[in-house]
């Protein structure tokens, strides 16, 4: 059997801290692409630059979020994989 | 491209040969332009741009072939994180994306947007739950996983199975595409077209596999996107002085709204959720995220999508390319609102209450051909009167004049005043998108038939040389098929590319992301979670599409993963906690792929190789 790199333990606590990072990005993933859209009706009475804001948030706002939370997910991940000295050597 | 030259070469400068190729096209579009303004036909134009880039793609194709397995099924594992997420984004964007989606923003206002959130947001979970980890066990197919983990065949050939049928309907629609687009531009009948469009796919897959098709992949993104952006960031210029459609369609969207209500519209474009009478509706309401929570989930379990992502060379380069997918998807999918704005605005200033004899140039050109724009004076006072707001299928009723939904991509040029070289330029981007999908599909199903069902289960002795050729043999096979469907042209093809999501999400996601994150999952529990899924999945699409079943809570049959999905899971964590839980060495399999250094504990200790 292959050697794992971290022992039960460091294992448990990568994991963890792996799992907290996933279900913070699915609460918010689940924030833009269900609760705001769905609060379109109330946010369309602000207009911003002829963007009625609920249309705006579905059109565009929610796809911003969506790009950063990508992103944001890999660099926050890198540095979990760093601590614990599991990132690969490239 | 030096790739004959040794792979180092190639890989050291992609930059810098990615940047002379599309310097390469734009001068390319700039000599066309002069060329027609010195009287040159545009149908030699519409050659040119057709021709041109498919020689290009076969090119690339050519120089990309390859004899080794892992180049052919996996690109060698060496492409970096920015071009994974182009060739994503190309990989993505079907000519559906490219055609037809700003067309249905323009009719569907608010409530269209599901499909703008649905085919975006998926990548979030595909970065989160799935990528690394399928990067890190680091095989050649997406049911490879399945046949790993839940131990044996059956699972394999149930990921196989959905594979097939969310792929292939899919498939068949993006031939389709390639047909209307090739005999339009070309002028030339459509069955023709279709097999014209066949040798452009197979060029650039057969030879070289993924390693082909990522490279070529990456080519067509940069035309579909430029093809994309030029005529709106220019008719936005023309309009509101600012290069940027994405910020300046708030002010079309206002213009809109004011001339709704001038010609009493009362289907309002930016109100959300409203029915046909224009009032909420909880009917809509409730289908729009039915459908964006399928499109998503769908997004994270298509393997054709998930296989991109055994390309990358390591674990870290496998979440950033996912971001970087979804970035250049997004170029594309915010800037589609805006083309439907923009296409309102004009069709509501320069088209409705216009007198028939003076239409702009655009309306004359696109009601000539074949149906797509029909205008009917129904009173005979030689003026187009907005007399009503209705949907029918694919195209937008508004009385005396009738619009298909494609027609707004591709005549935007007309629109913004741009010559017909810019025409030519966005038919190369709808081929381009059209080609990229059908190719990465293509690979997606003759892979799984080359490598899970037939080495992996007839004959796990052969060689590498006859798996090459198995695997080619299936690749022109599936694109002949697909190419003799396409051409009997199937009606609802689209409806059905909508179908592929709920498929595989309600047969692929459960299985997939709770193998890696559930280790108590059981072989047991992932195969009747599947069956009982994607059958219930399946049961719906049929018993309403053909045998006129009432729908259920009023959900479309689009959104049909809402029912399987659950069930999928459902059945998965039950079954599983009252069967045997995994073997030991199933559980330090799963701990292997979870942490991205060190090797993989294989259960049954080594592994054969691929």
């Amino acid at each position: 059997m292959a050697q794992q790199v971290l022992t039960p333990e460091r294992r448990e606590a990568y994991w963890q801290r792996t799992s907290t990072l996933m279900w913070t990005i699915l609460a918010l993933w689940f924030l833009f692409s269900f609760v705001i859209p769905l609060l379109a009706v109330p946010l369309n009475s602000i207009v911003i630059m002829g963007f009625p804001l609920g249309f705006y948030m579905a059109a565009q706002g929610s796809l911003i979020a969506f790009v950063v939370l990508c992103f944001w997910n890999a660099s926050a991940q890198n540095k979990i994989d760093q601590e614990f000295g599991v990132s690969e050597e490239d | 491209m030096a790739y004959e030259v040794g792979k180092g070469g190639f890989l050291a400068n992609l930059g810098k040969i990615y940047a002379g190729y599309t310097g390469g096209f734009i001068g390319f579009t700039i000599v066309l332009g002069i060329l027609e303004q010195l009287g040159v036909p545009n149908k030699f134009i519409g050659y040119a741009f057709v021709f041109l880039t498919i020689f290009v793609y076969a090119y690339i194709g050519y120089l990309s072939r390859t004899i080794e397995l892992s180049e052919y099924y996996v690109a060698g594992r060496v492409v970096p994180a920015f071009y994974n997420g182009m060739a994503t984004g190309a990989d993505w964007m079907s000519a559906a994306s490219f055609i037809s989606m700003a067309g249905g923003l323009f009719i569907a206002g608010f409530n269209g947007l599901g499909y703008v959130l649905g085919w975006t947001g998926g990548y979030v979970l595909v970065g989160i739950l799935l990528a690394p980890y399928l990067r890190k066990f680091g095989q050649f197919t997406v049911p490879d996983f399945l046949g790993t983990r839940y131990e044996g065949n059956t699972a394999r050939v149930l990921g196989v199975i959905v594979l097939f049928c969310a792929s292939f309907t899919y498939i068949v629609a993006q031939t389709f595409g390639i047909g209307i687009i090739t005999s339009r531009f070309l002028g030339i009948p459509f069955e023709i077209a279709i097999f014209a469009g066949l040798i452009g796919i197979l060029v650039c897959s057969m030879l070289g596999g993924m390693r082909a098709v990522t490279w070529t992949q990456v080519a067509q993104y940069i035309i579909l996107i430029i093809a994309y952006l030029v005529p709106l960031v220019w008719l936005s210029t023309q309009r509101y002085g600012i290069p940027i459609p994405q910020l300046t369609y708030g002010q079309a969207l206002s213009e809109i709204a004011a001339l709704e209500q001038q010609f009493n519209v009362v289907k309002h474009h930016t109100a959300p959720f409203t029915n046909a009478a224009g009032q909420f509706s909880w009917t809509e309401f409730n289908n729009f995220w039915a459908l964006v929570l399928c499109l998503m989930i769908g997004t994270a379990s298509l393997p054709h999508i998930l296989m991109r992502y055994f390309t990358t060379p390591n674990v870290r380069q496998a979440r950033e390319s996912v971001g970087w997918s979804i970035f250049f998807i997004f170029l594309l999918y915010f800037t589609a609102p805006a083309y439907a704005a923009f296409a309102k605005l004009e069709v509501y200033t320069a088209v409705i209450n216009q007198p028939i004899a003076s239409l702009p140039a655009w309306v004359q050109n696109w009601s000539q051909v074949g149906g797509l724009l029909t205008i009917a004076d129904a009173d005979g006072n030689g003026i187009v009167n907005l007399t009503k707001y209705a949907i029918a299928g694919p195209a937008l009723d508004l009385g005396e004049l009738k619009i298909h939904q494609d027609i707004i991509v591709l005549s935007m040029p007309e629109i913004a005043g741009l010559p017909y070289v810019i025409s030519g330029l966005v038919a190369a981007g709808g081929l381009a998108a059209a080609l990229s999908t059908a190719d990465g599909l293509l690979l997606a199903i003759a892979n799984a038939l080359s490598h899970d069902i037939y080495y992996k289960m007839i004959d796990p002795s052969a060689s590498t040389k006859r798996r090459l050729i198995v695997a080619r043999t299936l690749l022109i096979v599936v694109a002949l098929i697909a190419a003799a469907v396409a051409g009997t042209r199937p009606s609802g093809i689209i409806q059905m590319v909508a179908w592929a999501f709920s498929l595989a999400a309600s047969g692929l996601f459960a299985p997939l992301v709770m193998g890696i994150w559930w280790k108590r999952t059981t072989s047991t529990g992932a195969i009747l979670g599947m069956l009982a899924g994607f059958g219930v999945c399946l049961y719906y699409l049929i018993a309403t599409h053909y045998f006129g079943m009432p729908l259920w809570f009023g959900i479309r049959n689009i959104s049909s993963a809402l029912f399987g999905l659950p069930v999928a899971f459902l059945v998965t964590w039950a079954v599983s906690l009252v069967t045997t839980p995994p073997s030991r060495e199933m559980q330090e399999f799963v701990d292997s792929i979870r942490v991205p250094k060190g090797e993989i504990a294989w259960v049954g200790g080594a592994r054969a190789h691929h």
